[in-house]
């Protein structure tokens, strides 16, 4: 896994993978990138007022690959010069553990911070991978976002944020 | 025509079985197939406006017409991240 750019596995996760998988730590003085920015998102303790006691996720891999090839492309073609790598755990996560792992590569700074975010932002909307969340006293899969692709709105909102942030 | 039905999450929770197989009348579309399943499940019904479909491991339309042999996935809203 550590030198793909897309994974979803029940493995623990490396910030290192990713960043290496675009190639963060590449001597190529053909493809040099000024800058490399990374995600990692972890599991929180507490959850809408609730104590979190471990997350359960689970993907339809094919699919999930194809959603996190899909939105490496659409960041670079945002902005082209970026490289993006998305790596998602699956199975029974503890508080602190992490469940996504992005990394941008891009010559300059202001590119890798926004593929990044805008990267993590198309994975909470479109990627099939859902968490089912175990806390004190019961249990609830989570249901975010209506997967769609094509849906050009929801692509923009999440443009509006990076750009809010980042740019 | 047989196709096999991938649920996920609740939808699997609500079925009881991440897979099932089900015959169809030729030219029937992913919608047809969801409505049969909901009249199997009824609490699949909820899930009406808020499922995605996937033909053979990508996004397609509920109108997508289904072939023999194809995998057909319902998702419902994705909490990756």
């Amino acid at each position: 896994m550590s030198g793909a750019l897309f994974a979803v596995t029940p493995d623990r996760l490396s910030l290192d993978d990713v960043v290496q998988a675009v190639g963060g730590h590449d001597e190529d003085p053909t493809q040099p990138a000024g800058a490399v920015t990374s995600f990692l998102g972890l599991v929180r303790r507490e959850n809408l007022g609730k104590r979190v006691l471990r997350l359960e996720y689970e993907s339809y891999e094919p699919l999930a690959l194809k959603a996190f090839e899909r939105i490496a492309a659409e960041a670079h073609h945002r902005w082209p010069d970026v490289r993006v790598a998305v790596h998602h755990r699956l199975g029974t996560l503890r508080v602190g553990e992490a469940s996504v792992a992005i990394a941008a590569a891009a010559p300059h700074r202001g590119e890798a911070f926004a593929a990044c975010h805008y990267a993590i932002e198309r994975v909470k909307q479109i990627a099939p991978i859902w968490k089912h969340e175990f806390f004190e006293g019961g249990d609830v899969w989570i249901e975010g976002a209506v997967a769609n692709p094509d849906d050009d709105t929801a692509r923009e909102a999440a443009y509006q944020r990076v750009s809010r942030t980042c740019e | 025509m047989r196709v096999t039905v991938r649920l996920f999450a609740r939808l699997r929770d609500i079925t009881g079985t991440g897979e099932l197989t089900r015959e169809l009348p030729a030219g029937a579309t992913a919608a047809l197939l969801w409505d049969t399943l909901a009249k199997d499940y009824a609490d699949l019904d909820s899930y009406r406006e808020a499922v995605s479909t996937a033909v053979n491991a990508e996004y397609s339309k509920m109108s997508h017409p289904l072939a023999d042999g194809d995998e057909v996935a319902f998702l419902p809203p994705v909490s990756g991240g």
